[in-house]
């Protein structure tokens, strides 16, 4: 046997390089334990469930947490869906997408109806989900109170025992020093009048989208090793008061290229004088809104044919 | 033109290739083998497989070529693999009085039973460049002659147990040992996951914990009772068989810390105790660990816990480099949809406030 055999037991053949991996990377009984977590989790909405997080081939913070989930949902006959920050083609969506088409075989989509797992970072798609799917998010920072609190064993007695009010005067604080709530991602929710949870840093905009939806929305963190859920048609409520309401954003633009106004807008600086120009952070609502002939002011430019997703990648 | 941060395929692509070619370097300079890098590079091999929590040198001396000798990446390649692994056995307990010793060292005493054996060790080499290592080839390399010690090797920690002046734990068969990789840490913690956090711990952070405690933040004076460092067997007992076998050696490094003694009138005062054990010959690595596990244990003995290298908490949870390596920099990872949602508030705060401003201005000067 040489060194090199000797290092690579059974791999002689250098084509099939995932030979030793098991479908959706993980092995069996891992992807027993965590699907035993979101069951749990899915049982006590918004309580976040310890689990044994694995390393994965991706660092932490790379959405190792909605990997794992994903790579437990996923079989033969799924449709997977990977945004970053709203967009299919955003380089680490490309590279988780490619991960689970390599590993599963899985049939992937950037259309969002055609979808029955969208693994997220950031944003909810701007077209309303459907009974059948699973939304996965990446979680950096699991606990909501964490910046109130940053010992572990102090938060999970605070969420044992419901004690929240802490939460409530960091937002009045807010009020205080700047007259309004400045939460503006990551906004803490409370889910099914019981557990304080962070929705991951989606902005608030998307918190509206998470009430009473009739999609699952499970929610991974890797590295914090916590899985959390959102069942379908739970009550799930933005922390506020009666006379500081919860708002989310908006802009008094419209997306330059299909002219929404209903959608969550990304600012993209064109040139060095300062050009500036607002498109839609979801792209496939982007791409389908100009489909079906809704086009913007801007759309019509040279210099934002590649946002247009019209020339090769090359960036 | 701005390139909006969105990439295909193709740029993903394009980047493998680069780096590619970066660890490659001057192809007209002979390719670096893994075999190289094992026998050459072995301290690095031994601190890889110590915190990518595997022991395979063949493997670790590739993860190192892979990360073109980024040893924390190293790491993360080895670690990522390592959770792919079947669990097939729990060893036996490794005893390290058996061990076939390299080199041992104690700085309580001035000789002890088995002798001081000085080993291979940097300690005593003026750190003076030596240029006859930039020649290409070395002819000869004189060949160290020092006579190995025989036999069982007692611990300086059991002797001092013996006599009553140090807790030595009774070893328990019977109790559960955690695993930190099959069930997430949760607080307080018990030693052996504490341990187990600990041997797989950033070097450097250890080292730094290790350090402040020596400099007062939660001092305790630490002596190095013993380090150790040599080959051990690894048993285990298959179910089929149900006696024990030898699967193979394993090189480990073992530290002992003697640190400040507690007791009182009722209690009759004894030291107290760190340890450190890594895979390969990793001895800065666990001596630190030796001296941050000390630490850790002031809650147990009743000691205020004041500095962070007692904080269990804050130890280890940030101890793990693959953890804390990914998360610092997964802020090169687009943000632009939250930075947008700050960006928008900053800007109709700030509007806000000008309008107000100027609002005051004006009445200002109706009042004048």
């Amino acid at each position: 046997m040489t060194y090199q055999e000797d290092l690579m037991p059974g791999k002689s053949d250098a084509t099939d390089n995932d030979a030793g991996y098991n479908y959706g990377y993980l092995n069996e009984q891992t992807k027993r334990m965590i699907r035993r977590a979101i069951l749990k989790a899915v049982a006590i909405p918004g309580y976040q469930v310890p689990f044994a997080g694995r390393e994965m081939p991706m660092p932490y913070g790379w959405g190792t947490g909605g990997i794992q989930l994903s790579a437990c949902l996923l079989g033969p006959n799924d449709v997977f869906k990977v945004i970053d920050q709203g967009a299919d083609d955003t380089t680490n969506a490309v590279s988780i997408r490619k991960f689970f088409a390599r590993v599963t075989g899985v049939e992937t989509t950037e259309k969002t109806g055609e979808a029955t797992v969208i693994q997220t970072r950031h944003r909810i798609p701007e077209a309303p989900l459907q009974e059948d799917q699973i939304m996965v998010y990446q979680v950096p920072i699991p606990e909501p109170l964490r910046w109130v609190e940053p010992r572990e064993s102090e938060t999970r007695k605070m969420h044992a025992l419901e004690e929240y009010g802490v939460m409530h005067v960091q937002l009045y604080e807010d009020i205080a020093r700047h007259g309004r709530i400045a939460t503006n991602f990551m906004y803490p929710v409370k889910v099914d009048g019981r557990y304080i949870m962070c929705p991951s840093p989606i902005p608030k905009f998307d918190n509206p989208k998470l009430d009473m939806s009739p999609a699952l929305h499970l929610f991974g963190a890797g590295r914090e090793k916590r899985i959390y859920a959102v069942p379908p048609y739970t009550d799930v409520k933005s922390l506020d008061f009666e006379d500081h309401p919860f708002q989310v954003e908006s802009w008094d633009a419209c997306c330059g290229l299909c002219g929404a106004r209903d959608s969550y807008l990304d600012e993209v600086i064109l040139n060095d004088e300062g050009e500036r120009m607002f498109v839609c952070s979801d792209t496939d609502y982007c791409s389908s809104r100009r489909a079906q002939g809704n086009f913007g002011p801007m759309a019509g430019r040279e210099d934002v044919a590649e946002l247009m997703g019209e020339s090769p990648q090359t960036a | 033109m701005y390139v909006a941060v969105k990439g295909g395929e193709k740029a993903i692509e394009n980047a493998h290739k680069l780096m590619g070619e970066e660890r490659r370097g001057d192809p007209s300079v002979p390719e670096l083998g893994v075999d190289q890098i094992l026998q050459q590079m072995r301290l690095a091999v031994d601190r890889v497989m110590c915190e990518g929590a595997l022991y395979d040198p063949p493997l670790a001396a590739l993860a190192i070529k892979q990360a073109a000798g980024d040893l924390v990446e190293a790491i993360f390649l080895l670690r990522a693999y390592r959770t792919t692994l079947p669990r097939l056995y729990a060893s036996r307990p490794v005893d390290t009085t058996t061990m076939h010793v390299r080199r041992r060292v104690s700085a309580t005493f001035k000789d002890i039973p088995g002798g001081q054996l000085l080993g291979p060790t940097f300690d005593y080499t003026h750190r003076l460049l030596d240029f006859s290592l930039a020649a290409e080839s070395q002819s000869s390399i004189a060949v160290a002659t020092e006579s190995e010690p025989e036999g069982p090797m007692s611990r300086v920690m059991d002797l001092l147990g013996d006599e009553g002046l140090i807790e030595i734990p009774t070893p328990n068969d019977q109790q559960h040992v955690s695993d930190i990789t099959h069930d997430p840490i949760s607080f307080p913690v018990k030693r052996d996951a504490r341990l187990q956090s600990l041997a797989r711990g950033d070097e450097g952070f250890l080292l730094a914990l290790g350090y402040s405690s020596q400099r007062g933040f939660g001092n305790n004076h630490p002596f190095a009772g013993e380090i150790r460092m040599g080959e051990v067997a690894v048993s285990i007992v298959p179910d089929e068989l149900g006696f024990e076998v030898e699967i193979g050696d394993i090189t480990v490094s073992e530290c002992e810390m003697v640190t400040s003694f507690k007791g009182n009138k009722e209690e009759l005062p004894r030291f107290t105790s760190g340890y450190g054990l890594s895979f390969g010959y990793n001895e800065r690595k666990v001596m630190a660990m030796s001296i941050v596990d000390r630490s850790l244990q002031a809650r147990e003995l009743g000691e205020d816990v004041s500095a962070p290298c007692q904080d269990e908490e804050f130890v280890l949870y940030h101890s793990d480099n693959v953890e804390a390596q990914g998360f610092v920099q997964h802020l090169k990872l687009p943000h632009y949809v939250d930075f947008q949602a700050d960006l928008v508030m900053l800007r109709s705060m700030r509007e806000e406030i000008m309008k107000q401003d100027t609002h005051r201005e004006k009445s200002g000067e109706e009042v004048a």
